[in-house]
């Protein structure tokens, strides 16, 4: 499935919850279902720290495929949940597919809240963080 | 109780309202409060009828702006029970108060190897500007340990007070653990020393009288914005002795005697600290600001504040999971936790979709909570307006968020 299609799955999946607080359940249940990273990728550098909770974020490039592998993970479950549909989107692409996504399907579920720069909670800045990968994996390949 | 909570909410238009469908139940008053009426119309009224610069028009609307503005002046002088107005000096807000105290008493008072003592429990605001004058002037910040319960040791504080300390900085109540510190014996044992003090009232000013006199404060600030009045303005007392000894801060307009290239000489207290056009507007609310709480009455204030964190504390501990931070006999009316391994951000982001407002995370106090063994935390903070039902809503909304973890 190219990104789209998973983010147009994305809002499938959100659509039928009209409760907010069902909205929310489900995002900690992804939360809860992303896989932990290794404790010792949570280094102080793979991390981005927000004034209210901390993301770990890591990448690695297949040169062969050309394809960037994310990891990420948080102390609060609700942006684990974030990062966790921000990865189904975007992991596993090149360079410039993640360059060209427009993530549309965060404003679509309810959820954009979370992309408001004054938030703390830094879901701005593992977009950008992501993004930066994408680009230094582009320039060095 | 002796004061009427319904009545008193109809002077809060921003409690009536909604957020997400429910009503809204405003827990971060240590954050800031939210405004009565009379505060709102004399801001709307001071633009739209009375809006002049002051101390230099001759014009009537000049003149009037100004006597309100001195009016103010000397409810504040009042309201903490200062000796003269000459000794309130309006600010921005408590951050810069204490910044013009850090640098115009630095550069007055202080030299290489000297010691400023704060708290571990205070606010960045009270810790940020004594590093950077440390910084400057090479001095030595020492820090007052506290307990568990977020008490401060006042055996540790004596012992700090060496010959080499030039000033003690110490807040009035602990944004965090609602602790009330007895600045009045900690003053007079600093005093033993000849060593002045700077008391933080950000957290006090709206929850207990005031008396600087009688706690003998050498300087007091706080903010305008957290007693009912609006945001961006504040006020910096100091005993006169100190203020006339002290360079200017800032230069400009206002501050000034007599003006030549050659020499300017500056004006008098307390003008000498207020370069610029002040916040004359601001001053007339908080103003009616502080004569409403005066016609509440700040003891009805505190004994039902007292009230509301005894109901809380009490309803909140019984929940399980929870652990309450700071339970230091006497506190104010704060209340931060730790439920569960659940994240502050989580909890704070659920309660506010429930219509519940509360503050997450460091609350600028990383010192304290470092000391507590916690990165981030969650933190109720009440004020007169806030009702027992609010806190039944409160724990009701952390046992439905439990059950989503």
């Amino acid at each position: 499935m190219d990104v789209n299609e998973i983010q147009d799955e994305i809002i499938d999946d959100f659509s039928g919850v009209d409760d907010w607080l069902d909205k929310y359940q489900l995002l900690i249940d992804m939360g809860n279902g992303l896989e932990p990273l290794d404790e010792q990728l949570k280094k102080p550098e793979n991390l981005i720290e927000g004034c209210q909770s901390r993301v770990w974020v890591c990448a690695s490039f297949d040169s062969s495929t050309r394809k960037i592998h994310f990891e990420a993970e948080s102390d609060t479950v609700i942006v684990k949940g974030l990062v966790y549909l921000l990865l189904k989107v975007l992991n596993d692409r090149t360079p410039e597919e993640v360059l060209a996504t427009d993530l549309y399907f965060i404003e679509k579920i309810g959820l954009k809240e979370h992309l408001s720069p004054t938030r703390s909670n830094g879901l701005n800045s593992i977009i950008k963080q992501i993004w930066n990968y994408a680009i230094a994996f582009k320039t060095a390949s | 109780m002796s004061l009427s909570v319904s009545e008193i909410r109809k002077d809060f238009p921003i409690l009536g309202q909604q957020v997400y469908g429910k009503p809204l139940v405003y827990f971060d008053n240590a954050a800031t409060t939210q405004k009565p009426l009379c505060v709102i119309r004399t801001i709307e009224e001071g633009y739209a009828l009375h809006n002049a610069n002051v101390h230099r028009g001759v014009h009537f609307l000049s003149q009037q702006a100004t006597d309100a503005h001195e009016q103010a002046r000397q409810t504040v002088q009042k309201f903490i029970n200062a000796s003269s107005p000459d000794e309130i000096i309006f600010t921005r807000g408590t951050t810069e108060s204490i910044n013009l105290v850090a640098f115009s008493f630095g550069e007055a008072f202080c030299h290489e190897g000297d010691e400023i003592v704060v708290s571990v429990m205070e606010h960045h605001s009270n810790i940020v500007p004594w590093q950077m004058l440390c910084e400057r002037k090479h001095m030595h910040l020492r820090v007052i340990p506290m307990t568990a319960e977020g008490v401060l040791c006042m055996e540790d504080y004596k012992a700090l007070l060496s010959e080499r300390v030039r000033l003690v900085a110490v807040t009035q109540v602990s944004n965090v653990l609602g602790t009330v510190n007895p600045v009045k014996e900690m003053i007079a044992e600093a005093h033993l020393h000849n060593i002045p003090v700077l008391v933080d009232g950000a957290q006090a000013i709206a929850h207990l009288s005031v008396d600087v006199q009688d706690m003998d404060a050498d300087f007091y600030a706080f903010s305008a914005h957290k007693v009912y009045g609006p945001t961006g303005l504040g006020v910096l007392y100091g005993k006169r002795k100190f203020l006339d000894a002290m360079p200017p801060y800032q230069g400009g307009g206002e501050m000034i005697d007599q003006v030549h290239f050659e020499k300017t000489t500056y004006n008098v207290l307390p003008f000498k600290f207020e370069a610029g056009t002040p916040d004359f507007i601001g001053t007339t609310a908080l103003k009616s600001a502080l004569d409403y709480i005066q016609s509440v009455g700040m003891d009805n204030i505190a004994a039902y504040e007292h009230e509301l964190i005894g109901y809380a504390t009490e309803h909140v501990s019984s929940l399980d999971g929870m652990s309450i931070i700071g339970t230091a006999p006497g506190k104010g009316a704060v209340l931060s936790f730790v439920f569960w391994n659940i994240h502050p951000y989580d909890i704070g982001t659920l309660l506010d979709h429930l219509g519940i407002a509360i503050r997450t995370g460091h609350h600028c106090a990383q010192p304290l909570l470092e000391r507590m063994g916690l990165d981030v935390c969650a933190r109720a903070s009440f004020a007169f307006y806030n009702t027992e039902e609010e806190i039944d809503a409160f724990v009701a909304a952390l046992k439905r968020i439990r059950k989503m973890f």
